[in-house]
């Protein structure tokens, strides 16, 4: 069939300039671009990657949107009407990529942040002290010593605790969802950082093994690469029960993707589709996952920290309570913006909630049923910036998970194709030579940029509160304020309104 | 001796006879006097233990009551929850910059055997304190210790402690308070020292870490009631030293945290402490300016935030140990001392009631 559907994007290319390099053309991984005599755009295959526009010498490339309008219709958006003539045309669920996109309201964008002004001083961080240091683990409710004097000694016995220098990991994307190259460079970084990556649920591939002890093994529901040794190869070990940008729905990694290797990794036959089950089906319940918990630690012999991540959605503060009670050591929640490599658009544009509200109200929660000691909470789904990690540690949370925006510092371009294996930016993709365009180290660089950056951010922050240690920010909702919010929500956040002091 | 105060926020002093010799409250009012200028007339106040010899082994509540109405529905409590020894007025004087004082009143009570099937005496102690202040309209509990008392009001300090006629009172240790409100409002209940049970607290400085301590602390059951930054110190200690049992040492190490760039450089098993410490009570880490003195029924502790935004001067002289704002307020009392030095941050100064001394 014909598709009617006009081009996303027009690709300009100024032919005074261009010196018919042909470079667009090789980088362009979505045949949009062909030479015929020139460079000749193909603008219905344009997903506005950037690539080729990043790589011309000449600048000669600019890619806007299609000026095509619509009859205007509120209701019947463009949108809308493009997904109606694609369903037309193919009579399948619309698939996407990355996080919602769509305009829900952004809390973080409503939360502001305190600062000191003459009764108590603000810290200068250049100067003094400024700690960022954070513990995942489960802590008992109360320490116990022995001895007396000045030889008194611990006799407590901590859970396993995994040390991070700075209070963001990389979030879970499998081997499969994205390049090995991107694995590399995302474990060569947390290392450098004193962080932690996430092998997702695609299995550790052996290139890895140097890595492991800054490495979050995912068991999810398809146990792609699961063995004991996988499992103690480890910093900490994941349970992956949902993900934010598909609440409710499992995986599948298409069989194309599926080469030599991560055949190998995943423990699956070249060339058969990857397909990760909706629900585990040996958890049909929560004394289930207690079980696969209490597997998982007998296997690692207590040593590893599990981590059980969720989507965020609307029963989760009684989910997450559950989670801890079953012995989890963290719980991850994943709000309804976070990033997939495939997800049918229907679902991640759909289904979850905000992970504002879900990290407040399952941090206040765990509070009330006096738990909240015993699990360490990771958050994440749609982390842009610094600033809403300083919202998110002050709403409650441990540590921030970053996936979008550790792919974009990478190079992506958040063109959302994730799920056709195009990545012109070698990050989600399995060709070979689509993957050797990102090279690791150049990229752990980039990640290792940001990551300070924020690290420098957040010490900022820290400082005009007048805090020198983030262990004092963390759960004090005393100093955010909410702006243009109404009263539920700011009872849900457990913040007062701007303009109310103590 | 010449007094030389610098002009600043808040003023704290505070002293004790390690051999348990009984010393007149005209003393202490004498070195907060001194620091006149760093409060601002709203709000002074003492703390004194051993005043109380004769009925040492009873709960003295000094309550703050708005009206008669609220004496009334906190004697009736008291009925209900204490066998109440003796009640009276607590005596006062006139005083110039003394205004408008709340019904002041002192009762000594005893806990019934049968109210202790389910919890121990100062778990009860403390929930009825909690009570009273967040139930029980217009009515306040200013301290609820055994054999001590707090004296506390809106005015400047020496104006207060000659309200109480605090010269009439002796005892083994003092602490006193001079107010500068910022944050919030002076009112009679808001002045220090704040208390729990035999924990007494006067600070200078404020709590940026509030939010969280308050959190941490309702999770055990606390209730926060005072609007004010400086309870969370009283209830940290109770809740670390009495509930949790932690050694004072390790408390006080929890409450000014090691850096963790020290911590990196200590001894396998002093490092293990001080991290377990950082990572389970991470909440109660108290950050942001202050020095305090906390008073408790063996001794009194002196502690200064971890960079030391407030000022603290500790001296010996004998068995007298005094911690002030200022040196002056210390030598305005003691001017021949043996000893005199600035604590650091963070590092506190203790002083025990000597074992012997009952």
């Amino acid at each position: 069939m014909e598709s009617q559907l006009p081009a996303e994007f027009i690709v300009n290319v100024d032919h005074e300039r261009c010196r018919k390099c042909k470079r667009c053309v090789m980088n362009c991984s979505f045949s949009a671009i062909e030479f015929k005599d020139k460079v000749i755009p193909n603008n219905k295959q344009c997903v506005a990657c950037h690539r080729c526009a990043t790589f011309c010498p000449e600048n000669a490339i600019t890619i806007t949107e299609n000026p095509l309008d619509y009859k205007d219709s509120y209701n019947w958006s463009p949108e809308i009407r493009k997904n109606i003539l694609k369903q037309a045309e193919s009579g399948g669920i619309i698939l996407t990529g990355m996080g919602n996109p769509k305009p829900y309201p952004i809390y973080w964008d409503h939360m502001l942040i305190d600062a000191c002004q003459v009764t108590n001083p603000s810290i200068d961080p250049l100067r003094e002290p400024m700690e960022l240091r954070t513990y995942l683990g489960a802590k008992p409710e109360s320490l116990e010593f022995e001895g007396d004097g000045s030889n008194i000694s611990l006799k407590t016995e901590l859970a396993p605790q995994v040390k991070l220098d700075i209070p963001i990991v990389f979030a879970a994307m499998s081997y499969g969802a994205i390049s090995l190259n991107a694995h590399k460079a995302l474990a060569m970084a947390a290392k450098r950082m004193g962080t932690l990556m996430n092998t997702g649920e695609g299995g550790l591939h052996e290139d890895l093994a140097g890595y492991t002890d800054r490495i979050i093994v995912q068991v999810a529901s398809g146990r792609f690469g699961v063995t004991s040794k996988y499992l103690n190869n480890s910093a900490l070990v994941e349970i992956k029960i949902g993900q934010g940008a598909k609440p409710g729905i499992g995986g599948h990694l298409p069989g194309e993707k599926v080469g030599e290797d991560i055949s190998k990794t995943r423990m699956i036959p070249v060339g058969t589709d990857a397909l990760s089950p909706a629900p585990h089906h040996d958890i049909y319940s929560i004394e289930d996952l207690s079980q696969l918990i209490y597997a998982i630690k007998e296997t690692t012999d207590y040593k590893k920290p599990v981590s059980v991540k969720i989507a965020a959605v609307h029963n989760v503060a009684a989910i997450a309570s559950g989670i801890v009670r079953a012995g989890a050591d963290i719980v991850m929640i994943d709000g309804f913006r976070g990033g997939t490599g495939a997800a049918p658009m229907i679902i991640r544009d759909h289904v979850g909630i905000p992970i504002e509200l879900a990290l407040a109200a399952v941090d206040e929660r765990l509070r009330q049923e006096g738990i909240r000691n015993r699990a360490s909470i990771l958050v994440g789904g749609s982390i842009r910036q610094s600033a809403d990690v300083v919202k998110a540690i002050a709403l409650g949370a441990d540590a921030c998970v970053i996936g979008t925006a550790s792919l974009i510092a990478m190079g992506c371009r958040v063109c959302q194709k994730c799920y056709t294996g195009n990545c012109a930016w070698g990050i989600a993709t399995q060709k070979p030579e689509l993957v050797r365009r990102l090279n690791p180290e150049l990229a752990a660089d980039r990640l290792c940029n940001l990551l300070t950056a924020w690290g420098h951010e957040i010490q900022e922050v820290l400082g005009s509160l007048g805090i020198n240690a983030i262990e004092s920010l963390r759960g004090s909702r005393e100093r955010l304020r909410g702006v243009g919010l109404n009263q539920e929500a700011l009872d849900i956040l457990g913040i007062k309104h701007a303009g109310i002091g103590q | 001796m010449k007094c030389d105060g610098i002009p600043s926020g808040c003023a704290i002093s505070g002293l004790m006879s390690e051999e348990g010799r009984r010393i007149d409250g005209s003393v202490v009012i004498k070195s907060i006097a001194c620091m006149h200028d760093r409060s601002n007339g709203l709000g002074g106040g003492f703390a004194a233990y051993g005043i109380y010899p004769k009925r040492k082994d009873m709960y003295a509540f000094h309550m703050m009551f708005d009206n008669m109405k609220a004496k009334e529905n906190t004697e009736e409590f008291f009925k209900n929850y204490f066998n109440v020894d003796k009640d009276e007025a607590i005596p006062t004087r006139r005083q110039k910059g003394v205004t408008n004082p709340p019904i002041l009143w002192r009762y000594f009570l005893e806990v019934p055997e049968n109210k202790l099937e389910f919890q121990s005496e100062r778990d009860y102690v403390t929930k009825t304190v909690m009570k009273i202040n967040s139930d029980i309209e217009g009515s306040f509990v200013a301290s609820s210790g055994k054999n001590m008392g707090a004296f506390k009001g809106v005015g400047y300090p020496e104006d207060i402690g000659e309200f109480y006629k605090l010269e009439e009172y002796s005892a083994y240790i003092w602490t006193s308070h001079g107010r500068f409100p910022t944050n919030t409002p002076g009112w009679w209940g808001g002045a220090h020292p704040f208390t729990l049970l035999d924990w007494s607290v006067v600070h200078n400085g404020e709590i940026s870490s509030y939010g969280i301590n308050k959190r941490y602390l309702e999770m055990f059951g606390y209730k926060l009631e005072l609007r004010t930054d400086t309870e969370v110190i009283a209830y940290l200690f109770d809740l670390l030293v009495r509930k949790h049992k932690l050694p004072v040492e390790k408390a006080v190490q929890a409450l000014a945290a090691t850096f963790w760039k020290d911590i990196d450089r200590m001894e396998p098993e002093q490092k293990k402490v001080a991290t377990a410490l950082r990572q389970v009570y991470g909440s109660t880490l108290l950050n942001g300016p202050f020095s305090i003195i906390l008073g408790h029924s063996r001794g009194m502790i002196g502690l200064n935030d971890r960079i030391k935004l407030r000022p603290m001067t500790a001296a010996r002289k004998d068995d007298m140990l005094y911690m002030a704002s200022e040196e002056s307020a210390i030598r305005e009392i003691a001017p021949d001392l043996d000893e005199v030095w600035s604590p650091r941050a963070g590092t506190p100064v203790f002083g025990k009631l000597r074992p012997e001394v009952e």
